[in-house]
């Protein structure tokens, strides 16, 4: 079962001085009203972050369905905006494996992956015992999601009192945020590499192919950080 | 049920099951990868690089509401607020509350 002390360990993680608790409510507000505004109903926009949870893809999936394209392309537009999500599985999960924990609990909590929850837990995974870290990961999954699920239904209630400039003004938050996030986990060459290189390739990318830039700018940026990091090894 | 409403459903079942398939896959191959291994070293360097691939691309070439600052403004937003990120010892919610703000303010006023 989950350990309860861990699990509430995690949940209250997302109360901390540098939570992403703002950055995820803005963001997940503005989508709410997104929802409302392109014809969603109440249950219809709950169930988008409840069952999905990716703010990009969600984008994605609004704006397809906005100029009525079929199923099968935004299966794959969403598919290749959240593909992200494939090598930061691949990135955390080895860290919380542990041969006393179910495997029913892996596959359950990988829906909470997100840019938040990833950084908290990469940030803190050593300060907890490896029997736990899955436990204490689906405290931060659990209260991230909430988070996500209660600004969406906020965002679609209060979107006739949201302007246009406030909706811009919230749009921004979350890659300001997680820019932020993502600059302060610079702690070594290698990992500075890939933060820089990304940054600068990815819309290099978006010049050859728009729909491919983050996997084909991300992939070789990782690449690249990756051999310089075995050359300074 | 309306035509709309079940065409909804079924854009947010494409849309849950497209991103459920990289979370699960990903957990799946990550069951034979060792931690200290030059796999897991590789995927680690690759997920950040994708990560500051997509923030950046949602800047320089924005989707959604992002679209109507242009690109000087964005990037004067995001400059000024990884300034202060740093200027108050890596502090997160500063510059997030004032990316917003400042946002705002000089879409109406430039």
């Amino acid at each position: 079962m989950i350990s309860s002390g861990y699990f509430l360990k995690g949940f209250k993680s997302v109360r901390s001085a540098n939570s992403p608790a703002i950055a995820l409510g803005c963001s997940f507000l503005a989508i709410g009203a997104l929802l409302k505004n392109i014809g969603f109903n109440f249950q219809q926009s709950f169930f988008s972050t409840f069952f999905t949870y990716a703010l990009p893809g969600q984008l994605v999936m609004a704006e397809s369905f906005l100029i009525g394209a079929s199923l099968i392309n935004i299966f794959i537009g969403v598919w290749l905006v959240n593909a992200r999500l494939f090598p930061m599985a691949i990135s955390m999960f080895p860290l919380l494996k542990h041969k006393n924990q179910p495997k029913w609990k892996y596959y359950l909590s990988c829906h909470f992956l997100a840019v938040s929850s990833w950084l908290i837990m990469k940030k803190d995974y050593r300060t907890i015992h490896e029997n736990y870290r899955i436990d204490f990961w689906m405290g931060i999954g659990t209260a991230t999601w909430s988070i996500a699920i209660a600004s969406t239904v906020l965002g679609f209630l209060v979107s006739d009192y949201l302007s246009k400039d406030m909706m811009i003004g919230l749009a921004i938050v979350n890659p300001v945020y997680f820019f932020c996030m993502l600059l302060g986990s610079m702690k070594n060459i290698v990992i500075g590499t890939s933060v820089v290189l990304g940054t600068i390739l990815g819309p290099v990318f978006y010049l050859v192919s728009p729909e491919w830039c983050i996997l084909y700018g991300g992939v070789t940026a990782g690449i690249i950080a990756f051999l310089v990091g075995e050359f300074n090894d | 049920m309306t035509d709309l409403s079940s065409s909804i459903i079924l854009v947010i079942a494409v849309t849950s099951i497209a991103t459920y398939l990289s979370r699960s896959l990903g957990v799946l191959f990550s069951e034979r990868i060792d931690e200290n291994s030059k796999i897991f070293r590789l995927f680690d360097c690759i997920a950040y690089s994708t990560l500051a691939a997509l923030i950046s691309k949602v800047v320089v070439f924005p989707a959604g509401d992002l679209v109507e600052a242009n690109n000087l403004i964005r990037f004067i937003v995001v400059f000024v607020c990884v300034g202060v990120f740093f200027i108050t010892k890596r502090n997160l919610i500063y510059p997030t509350v004032l990316s917003a703000i400042l946002l705002t303010v000089l879409i109406k006023f430039v």
